[in-house]
């Protein structure tokens, strides 16, 4: 080892150790970098709750999202011969299902929403956050949220398939139809086409036990929240379709609720609410902190590009330099390249 | 070293090498067109869990870092006017005029509705709070002034005729007048863009490693892109130098692995002191798959810092190319990593890419490579003694 290595190498990992104490210091700070301001739920915002616990595995909810939608029917390729290929049988939401019940299984599966020897159904489509991901990432606006019901949209004109919407959801929920050659963004918009009729979301719509209970996000809130504090085993009235909707409900025992109430604070909360027997981890709800990712990137951006005002002094820095380095090099430079070459 | 100017190389285009890079081009153009007539499925292990593949990854994410060169040596020569390297100014330009022009054309194989692609510049369509809608404005912004930083090299080529024909002589001073201000654009739009290259992976949250998931990921593709920047510069030189039997930069390209390597010090410094400050250092160690792809990652970038170490060394061009190969491998790993490699979407999604897949990155590779010789032969780009430059058109 030479001298002037080691002189180096020492120099070099003394440089490193401090350089990266220096940096270690503000990085735990970094209130320049902060998140922007969460955003709040909109005014009128309707959601979802949906009760796991009531939840039967009918997949009605599937079909009638379909029809509603007018979305093909989709089989593994093992069963794309069964009956005809008319048999919907759809594994996770994806270019061709909006929604999709899933199943949760272990071991004997004794016991519905027990985690040990149980099993569980949950119900898998856009939680309609309300500080998206989708939204912050799209580079052409094709994702929206209403500014009154909050309901997240998807415009296939404006969309150019970047897919950065799906890499950036948190719940993996917009779809990209890669089997077509001109193929769409696909994502659950609520029904936005129904509820414009004054109609119900489809899914809220057919659902027989009320396990997709449509309604007021803070009305949803509030009755998920009842459910959560009243005993399990005592007997409730469940209601159907719409909260507060008039539809006849229907009475059952409590369930045996975990206590996180999901989707409430969730990605800097969402839109749907999901009360569950078993851990949401089990069943493909991932843990999440309670701001929005979009806040974090949005703070960065907002930060290094305010008013363009640092991207603009340093380009004035750069033109200055530039133009006093070309200066230089046409009075000093060979003159036979500054002849011809004025930049390159 | 003699005085040098760059001209055109000259030489038959179409060589063996050539032709073989053209066979590779054909195969690519094949895959492509499927992708185009049946999908991307059809080409494509690209899923929903994993909607970002390695066209993006490959010719967007490393391919633009691989574009740096003029970015990084219009840094050096303009913006801290050492003008001694500007025999490297041209051809790093060129590398950069290639690099991001074709990653541009991979973007639209990639983009799954191409057809709106001109929606990124209606501004009813804009979404400023986007960083993709930032990195795309800003990387058209930048090929645009990479083709007018290149003009110049058309216009010392075109016949006198043609140059009076079209009153070309006044764009040429013109463009030698101001051309300072496209300098200064050339280096403002890549610190933008690939330090938001970095900033694009803050919206994955939970979904990246501790370990790459960090406030400081713009600071770090940018400093990531410098250095590839340089390492390509090098990369390029003597490979052109040895392949053509040009004047050696050797002493020139030793002084530039000194630069490259005092910004290795700086990444390094950064990524330890930032995951030191966050306490995840030790997730570096727990043996799980991050941890192997995070210590392979460092491995490359601490290695052409310990060669590089000694002037020595430096001036060895087996060592010094060794360092060059082993920081453009740490930079495009740590990308690679970032994008793809530490990305988990969760519930059990996997990704591998297919072989038409690689060979749609590959087909666009050669084809960059067959330009970039078609130019240098036939355009004033490289540096020649001016000795050897007698039928140098004016």
């Amino acid at each position: 080892m030479d001298l002037e290595r080691r002189r180096f190498l020492r120099g070099a990992a003394g440089a490193v150790t401090a350089a990266a104490a220096a940096v270690a210091a503000p990085v735990n700070e970094a209130a320049a970098f902060g998140p922007r301001e969460p955003k709040t739920l909109p005014p009128k915002a309707v959601g979802m709750l949906y009760d796991s616990t009531l939840c039967i595995g009918c997949k009605a909810c599937v079909s009638a999202c379909k029809q509603a939608n007018g979305m093909p029917a989709e089989q593994p390729a093992s069963l794309a011969a069964w009956n005809e290929g008319t048999w919907d049988a759809a594994e996770d939401i994806s270019g061709k299902t909006l929604n999709v019940i899933r199943v949760y299984q272990n071991g004997t599966m004794a016991e519905k929403d027990r985690e040990q020897d149980g099993y569980a159904f949950v119900k898998r489509h856009c939680l309609h956050c309300v500080d998206p991901s989708c939204i912050s990432v799209c580079p052409v606006s094709a994702m929206r949220k209403d500014p009154v019901t909050g309901i997240v949209t998807h415009n296939p004109d404006a969309c150019i398939g970047c897919r950065y919407c799906v890499y950036g959801c948190p719940f993996n929920v917009p779809q990209y139809q890669f089997d077509e050659p001109f193929g769409q963004i696909s994502k659950c918009q609520f029904c936005n086409h129904l509820q414009a009729e004054g109609k119900l979301p489809a899914c809220c719509d057919v659902c027989p036990t009320g396990a997709s209970l449509f309604g007021l996000v803070e009305d949803l809130q509030a009755e998920a929240e009842r459910r959560l504090a009243a005993q399990p085993g005592t007997l409730y009235e469940f209601p159907r379709g719409k909260l507060g909707g008039g539809r006849p409900g229907h009475e059952a025992p409590i369930g045996h609720y975990q206590p996180h109430l999901y989707g409430e604070k969730e990605a800097g909360g969402t839109q749907v609410r999901y009360l569950t027997g078993v851990p949401h981890e089990k069943l493909g709800l991932p843990e999440l902190p309670d701001h929005s990712y979009a806040a974090v990137s949005e703070g960065m951006q907002h930060t290094l590009y305010k008013g363009m005002i640092a991207p603009l002094a340093l380009f004035g820095g750069l033109v200055f330099l530039a133009r006093r380095s070309s200066k230089t090099y046409r009075d000093e430079g060979p003159a036979h390249i500054d002849e011809e070459d004025s930049s390159s | 070293m003699s005085e040098t100017a760059p001209r055109p190389l000259g030489g038959p285009i179409i060589t063996k090498p050539f032709a073989i890079l053209g066979v590779f081009l054909l195969i690519g153009g094949y895959f492509i067109l499927r992708r185009f007539l049946f999908g991307m499925a059809d080409v494509s292990n690209m899923s929903n869990g994993y909607p970002i593949g390695t066209w993006v990854v490959l010719d967007v994410v490393i391919g633009t870092a691989f574009g740096c060169g003029g970015f990084a040596m219009a840094l050096l020569v303009y913006i801290f006017n050492r003008n001694v390297y500007h025999p490297l100014m041209r051809p790093a330009l060129l590398g950069g005029v290639f690099g991001y022009t074709l990653a541009g054309l991979a973007v639209m194989i990639d983009l799954g509705r191409y057809w709106n692609a001109f929606n990124l510049l209606m501004p009813w369509y804009a979404q400023i709070n986007s960083v993709i809608f930032e990195v795309a404005l800003c990387v058209m912004a930048y090929i645009t002034v990479l083709w007018i930083e290149f003009w110049p090299a058309f216009l010392e080529r075109m016949p006198v005729a043609i140059k009076q024909r079209f009153n070309l002589h006044k764009l040429q001073v013109f463009l030698r007048r101001y051309m300072y201000i496209f300098i200064g654009l050339g280096v403002l739009l890549p610190t933008m863009h690939q330090s938001s290259l970095g900033s694009v992976l803050l919206i994955m949250g939970s979904k990246l490693s501790p370990l790459w998931y960090t406030q400081w990921l713009p600071l770090l593709y940018l400093i990531s892109a410098l250095t590839m920047g340089y390492g390509v510069v090098m990369l390029e030189s003597t490979l052109v130098q040895r392949s053509f039997k040009l004047p050696s930069e050797a002493a020139l390209l030793a002084k530039l692995s000194r630069v490259a390597a005092g910004l290795l010090v700086l990444f390094l410094a950064v990524r330890f002191g930032d995951l030191l400050a966050r306490g995840q250092l030790g997730r570096a160690f727990a043996g799980d798959r991050y941890s192997v792809l995070f210590l392979i990652e460092t491995a490359l970038f601490a290695a052409p810092v310990l060669i590089l170490a000694s002037r020595r060394r430096c001036a060895n061009m087996r060592l010094r190319f060794l360092a060059t190969i082993s920081l453009l491998a740490a930079g495009s790993l740590y990308r690679m990593n970032g994008y793809l490699l530490a990305i988990d979407p969760g519930n059990g999604w996997t990704y591998f890419p297919s072989a038409p897949e690689l060979m749609i990155t590959v087909g666009v590779v050669c084809l960059e490579i067959m330009l970039y010789l078609i130019f240098v032969k036939t355009l004033p780009v490289l540096p020649g003694s001016i000795a050897e430059a007698p039928g140098r058109p004016s």
